[in-house]
């Protein structure tokens, strides 16, 4: 197959995935009980204010029309004004993604970097007391509340050690210091060379990091010694042995090397869930990202902010689900 | 956040507390003010359109109006504010104000009768949300250039006809009564919009504050003017953080980086009380939360029935368990502290005589309505207990729980039986209450007065519509106030409003913090008073 007939393939299926989502979320706005108009005026509003916005919104219009003028819109990165606060939603959405996206990157490398090799060792060593520790430690990340273990956290080493920052992006004495360049505070304030910010950042993320990172590595740790348990009792890890290769090849080098796909799949979900937002870690960090600013939109009825952040969302997944595809091929020559 | 989830954070933390011996302590800076709130209610900075709690505390602080009250002495009633006098017209239709000299805006531009004037023409030109507080004084967008008028120190306000010039005072303090730079205003008008977006998030006021920034469900930050004619502020920077759960707000004060907390819940509230350097602060806010009948229910609708609801309500019970510190008994329309507000609260629960009145109304069986509920918790336990005591003389009461959005409409609609929620004054005047829960001039479904609360529950008031009317003309005070003090009387007898409650707000601060006011049941917090 060609290799412009791939590319043009792979870009088919993401436009009509995106526009099958984009036609998911705008039929969901328009048939969700919650009248927009509404939340706009407020219930003080008379009629006449009530008839005139109902106008200005579009809602007049056939809803075939009103999705016509909605895919226009999102092809020009225009989401719309949100309905609650008035401004572009595509500007609320460039704040608080880059927040999310710094909190789940910092969680879902602690995930994997703790994740995979308790698992891999949980597998090797199976029934002993460390594949124990790694099945309380995932049970405990997969059945405790996650605001639970937040507010214990923040009194922990905020409230009581004084360890790490408390609720927020950073303290108040740097509340509108840095100037947005990339919208993640680390990189920005690496950029501008401004080391107490970066510290200050440094110290109010990394709670609620390590905490999604533990809900990451419950998940990966779990899935990564079932993938291994799966390999180690294939025939080839008992020919390998037998042909006297050492232990650490055999699960690193032949056993690890074949759940690679798997982790990757894995991993990726992880990800990806943390990336649409952890809206109770973010209510109990006060964290500004993008899983509380949908659930604030959708509670207010503020559609156009809902939508713009579901289908942002739903980018994100198309485009892991992507990445995924090609480390796949990079990574196993049979799936080319 | 649900309310097992509300118990277990306050618990999780009161119990760490105790083991512990307590939080390790910062302080913040002495001349700076940072709040924990919950402020994704703030839809605009613009004081023409603000309409929200969170906001209004903003506004409040970065503008003047002509009169304003006094934040320590909120109970002497409207005083001059950028106006320093007024006088009222033989025919009662005209208040001439004078403006202060001297002041400036932030901007550096004098503060003139000019910028009051157009401030207040905008407001009816715009006609958003809000405009009603102005325009029911018959301002319109055609007429309004010539009702509200200017010269070199003084505006004049000229109303289509006399009312009580309390009222036209009192409508002017409310937020839509802001006194805004209109040259840097319309500096930045866009597309006609008179300034409208660019004041959705910037600030051209002369008050004490200026805004530096709003990020939406992130922060406020104000810094202070230096040139406030009542004096620079002693806080030079306000910083109020969005902080949306309430055990997260209590570890923040514990802790000493923030210096007050908005929103605690009352286990929090219960936790903290009486912690080192952490004290509580009651103030009387004007919500009130009522039960309202739907005339249409031909069963609700017997004058019988209407009375037996009121005594079919556990006023002490709720109030001294899951309100406890948040709200207290108020059965009238008028939130205390209001002019004209009373004190009377006849109606407690009492099963027997509920039961005699509904045998009185052919109904001893009772029968069975439908009750829509906002998803929020105090309200839905609110409902419980309702559908508790009712049960018990047969009606039943089926919940209907949903978004605040989704209840509302069905409620304007006529649609509910019962509807349960609040209702907060829209400007420190008695008409502002009672124009809605007293009057109703055409209760046709034609008529379609959805900002009526007595027009979505059908109900014709009868004699009281008039009453309204009069007191709102009424230009000797103390007989406006025996007015509405005689409404209210009849209002309890005879209404389907079953007005339960008033809000309380506790707010929970580092104990030397000083001079702080909520602003009450009739304005707004203020800043500019607070010290350290």
């Amino acid at each position: 197959m060609p290799v412009l007939w791939k590319i043009a393939s792979v870009i088919g299926s993401i436009l009509v995935t995106m526009l099958g989502l984009l036609f998911v979320t705008f039929i969901i706005g328009r048939v969700m009980p919650i009248d927009p108009v509404l939340a706009i005026v407020g219930e003080r509003a008379s009629q006449s204010t009530y008839d005139a916005v109902y106008v200005q919104l579009g809602l007049d219009k056939p809803l075939i029309v009103q999705f016509l003028y909605y895919i226009g819109d999102v092809v020009r990165g225009d989401f719309g004004i949100s309905l609650l606060n008035a401004r572009p939603v595509a500007e609320d959405i460039a704040r608080v993604f880059p927040a999310t996206l710094e909190l789940a990157t910092i969680g879902v490398i602690m995930g994997v970097v703790l994740g995979v090799p308790l698992g891999v060792i949980a597998a090797v060593k199976r029934g002993s007391w460390i594949d124990q520790v790694a099945r309380v430690v995932a049970l405990v990340g997969y059945s405790m509340p996650i605001f639970w273990l937040g507010l214990v956290g923040l009194l922990i080493f905020y409230g009581i050690l004084g360890w790490v920052g408390g609720p927020g992006r950073v303290g108040i004495f740097y509340v509108d210091v840095m100037p947005t360049i990339t919208g993640l505070l680390l990189v920005d304030s690496l950029i501008d060379g401004n080391w107490a910010v970066f510290k200050d950042a440094f110290s109010h993320i990394i709670l609620p990091a390590s905490l999604l990172g533990y809900y990451s590595l419950a998940y990966i740790s779990r899935m990564t010694r079932s993938f291994m348990l799966e390999q180690l009792s294939a025939e080839y890890i008992t020919t390998a042995r037998v042909k006297g290769m050492s232990e650490w090849s055999v699960v690193w080098t032949h056993a690890f090397k074949n759940i690679r796909v798997q982790l990757i799949t894995v991993i990726a979900l992880s990800y990806a869930g943390l990336l649409e937002g952890s809206v109770l870690t973010e209510i109990i960090f006060s964290w500004p990202g993008i899983g509380s600013y949908i659930t604030t939109a959708l509670l207010a009825a503020d559609m156009n902010a809902v939508l713009g952040g579901t289908v942002v969302v739903g980018a994100v997944f198309i485009l892991l689900n992507i990445f995924s595809d090609l480390l796949y091929k990079f990574l196993d020559p049979r799936a080319k | 956040m649900n309310m097992m989830n509300r118990y277990l954070g306050s618990a999780a933390i009161g119990l760490a507390v105790a083991v512990t011996g307590g939080v390790a302590f910062a302080e913040t800076p002495p001349n700076m003010l940072v709040i924990a709130n919950r402020i994704d209610d703030i839809t605009t900075l613009d004081p023409a359109q603000s309409f929200e709690f969170a906001g209004s505390d903003v506004l409040r602080n970065v503008y003047g109006n002509l009169v304003n009250f006094d934040p320590a002495n909120l109970e002497a009633g409207y005083q001059p504010d950028l106006a320093t006098e007024w006088s009222v017209s033989e025919d009662g239709k005209s208040i001439t104000f004078t403006m202060r000299e001297g002041m400036t805006f932030t901007s550096g531009n004098p503060v003139t009768a000019e910028d009051a004037a157009m401030s207040l023409r905008r407001v009816v030109k715009l006609n958003k949300t809000p405009a009603f507080i102005l325009t029911q004084f018959g301002f319109t967008p055609e007429n309004v250039d010539e009702m509200i008028t200017f010269d070199d120190n003084t505006v004049t306000i000229t109303t289509d006809q006399q009312y009580a010039t309390s009222f036209v005072l009192n409508a002017l303090t409310a937020t839509v009564g802001s006194v805004i730079d209109y040259k840097t205003v319309m500096e930045n008008e866009v597309d006609g919009d008179m300034g409208n977006t660019w004041m959705a998030t910037n600030s051209a006021g002369s008050y004490a504050y200026k805004l530096d920034s709003w990020k939406p469900n992130e922060s406020v930050t104000l810094s202070s003017n230096p040139d406030f004619y009542l004096g620079a502020p002693e806080m030079e920077r306000v910083i109020v953080r969005h902080v949306q759960e309430s055990a997260s707000q209590r570890l923040l004060l514990e802790r000493g980086d923030i210096d007050m907390a908005r929103n605690l819940n009352p286990e929090d509230i219960a936790g903290i009380e009486g912690a080192d350097g952490v004290k509580i602060v009651d103030e009387l806010k004007g919500r009130l939360m009522y039960a309202s009948l739907n005339q249409k229910n031909e069963q609700l609708s017997k004058p019988q029935v209407k009375q037996a609801f009121k005594y079919l309500v556990d006023y002490e019970g709720m109030q001294n368990s899951f309100l406890k510190g948040k709200y207290t008994i108020h059965q009238n329309f008028l939130p205390q502290t209001y002019l004209g507000s009373v004190k009377e609260n006849p109606f407690s629960l009492d099963i027997e005589k509920a039961k005699g009145l509904l045998e009185e109304a052919g109904v001893p069986e009772g029968f069975t309505i439908e009750a829509g509920v906002r998803e929020s918790q105090e309200r839905i336990e609110i409902a419980q207990s309702l559908q508790n005591t009712l049960g018990q003389v047969g009606i039943k009461l089926n919940i209907t729980v949903g978004t605040a959005a989704q209840i509302l409409a069905r409620y304007r609609a006529r649609e509910l039986d019962l509807y349960l929620g609040e209702w907060g004054p829209d400007y420190p005047d008695p008409q502002t209450n009672a124009g809605t829960f007293a009057y109703n001039p055409d209760n046709s479904d034609e008529a379609n007065a959805t900002g009526l609360l007595a027009w979505r529950n059908a109900w014709d008031t009868g004699g009281l519509t008039e009453k309204v009317n009069a007191a709102v003309i009424e230009t000797d005070t103390d007989t406006r106030i025996q007015m509405y003090k005689d409404m209210q009387a009849e209002f309890r007898e005879i209404s389907p409003f079953i007005i339960m409650f008033q809000q309380i707000e506790q707010t929970a601060m580092r104990d030397n913090v000083e001079g702080f006011s909520t602003g009450q049941a009739i304005t707004a917090a203020s800043y500019w008073t607070v010290t350290k």
